[in-house]
């Protein structure tokens, strides 16, 4: 049973419809009580940082939350914003973030040259390839045309290159995935990622 | 290397799909449901649906219709029509639809549009440009309301207007190019996309992968929206849910 967490800035009609589509169980919820007995966890997340930061501390569920990933360590995945949130600061806002990884979230910064003569724009838009950083259970799968849908215009920039999971490319090659012990990241939308993101989606729920 | 999307473009009249030509003369291709299965099955990049009536006849969002369609689909979709309020955005997005398009909510209740890239951001809001291009002075009118209403805006005013409300994408549909299969209109896309720096997608008047190359090449669009020739065989032909094949638009993209 998979855990998605509802906390006011979620794409969570799309998880929920891609883990019913895999036969995985799921459920969205909002208070502590149901945190206390998750046994994974999926951090949703659209929007801004501040909005998303002082979304999860309104919902009440902190405390539990970092009780269940840092002491029983269960295992979580943020999704987008979700994702962001597990490290340390955003150039996007001024709160704290979850600080789980160590790391910050930066925004892309092309040059004049590099936008006009690549056509480089923010948001990053679309679908992009990926590369695996290293061999894990959630990207055991990965080969050369794997690819992902992303969009975002913030990156995650990790303090220690081991928690690098995947990069991509866009203007530079930047972090595009991070993981810690039970902690998983993902920056694009495995499930607005057709059979890609099912993948990822399967080997999550079956860590 | 991001790839350049190319997207169907479908047309919601109630229940039913349709396709118009230059926004007039509906015809009914088949159930959007089953259409949305199909592609879905063929990994096409990203979905676009107008529901062509809903502001036009003022008509209510049809979220059951929305739920169902997003329930089966794994890729990202973009719905526009009728949506006026913050809550018609939270709705849709609750539903699992990744971006609202806003169009007449633009210029008739902009703090609507800021509030809900502020709620959302920007990436999950898209600003739909319908253009026309009047017949004798072969002037660009940016429309609403199914390309009855007129407004006073340049395309390229209608667009850095769009961007200043934060929109995070701009769809540029040319009206007088819609379902004629004669290549889309190089010069308006050109010039919108010089203009800003969102991403601009390109809409009306695909009909060869030439054309889909073109306005990427040529005219700098970011990604490309196909209408006719997502539901047709051909010109004047029969109903046909189909699209390019990956392998074919790879060699044509950059």
């Amino acid at each position: 049973m998979i855990s998605i967490i509802d906390y006011g800035v979620g794409n969570l009609g799309s998880v929920k419809n891609m883990l019913k589509f895999l036969n995985i169980e799921s459920k969205i919820i909002t208070t502590a009580e149901e945190l206390s007995t998750a046994t994974k966890i999926i951090l949703p997340g659209v929007g801004s940082w501040d909005n998303g930061v002082a979304k999860l501390t309104e919902s009440g569920l902190l405390s539990v939350l970092n009780k269940r990933v840092l002491s029983d360590k269960v295992p979580v995945l943020g999704i987008c914003l979700g994702m962001q949130i597990l490290l340390d600061a955003s150039e996007e806002g001024e709160l704290a973030g979850l600080g789980w990884i160590p790391g910050e979230v930066k925004k892309f910064y092309f040059t004049p040259e590099q936008q006009t003569a690549n056509k480089l724009r923010i948001p990053h838009m679309g679908w992009n390839v990926t590369h695996n950083k290293k061999q894990t259970a959630l990207t055991q799968l990965n080969d050369d045309e794997t690819r992902y849908y992303f969009v975002h215009s913030y990156h995650a920039e990790v303090a220690n290159k081991h928690h690098a999971l995947m990069t991509c490319n866009y203007g530079y090659e930047f972090t595009c995935a991070i993981h810690k012990d039970n902690i998983w990241g993902v920056q694009f939308h495995p499930e607005k990622s057709h059979k890609f993101g099912m993948a990822l989606m399967k080997s999550f729920a079956e860590l | 290397m991001l790839r350049t999307r190319v997207m169907p473009c479908l047309l919601l009249q109630g229940r039913g799909l349709v396709k118009t030509v230059k926004f007039k003369n509906e015809r009914y291709v088949g159930d959007p449901i089953n259409a949305v299965r199909i592609f879905n099955q063929k990994e096409v990049d990203e979905l676009v649906l107008f529901d062509i009536n809903c502001t036009s006849d003022s008509g209510t969002i049809n979220y059951s219709l929305l739920e169902q369609i997003t329930s089966e689909c794994f890729m990202p979709v973009c719905y526009g029509g009728g949506v006026r309020t913050l809550e018609d955005f939270r709705k849709l997005f609750s539903l699992g639809i990744e971006k609202v398009s806003v169009s007449s909510l633009l210029f008739d209740s902009p703090d609507v549009v800021a509030q809900a890239v502020a709620i959302y951001g920007s990436q999950s809001i898209i600003a739909t440009l319908d253009i026309n291009l009047s017949k004798y002075r072969k002037k660009y009118q940016v429309c609403t309301h199914s390309g009855k209403q007129k407004r006073k805006y340049t395309p390229v005013e209608a667009a850095k207007y769009a961007c200043s409300l934060g929109v995070g994408e701009i769809i540029v549909n040319a009206i007088h190019r819609d379902g004629t299969w004669s290549g889309f209109d190089q010069e308006l896309i050109s010039q919108i996309s010089a203009n800003v720096n969102v991403p601009v997608v390109a809409a009306g008047g695909a009909g060869t992968l030439d054309d889909i190359k073109n306005v990427v090449v040529s005219a700098n669009a970011s990604a490309v929206a196909l209408g006719s020739m997502a539901v047709f065989q051909a010109k004047d032909m029969g109903v046909l849910i189909k699209f390019p094949k990956q392998t074919e638009l790879t060699k044509i993209l950059p």
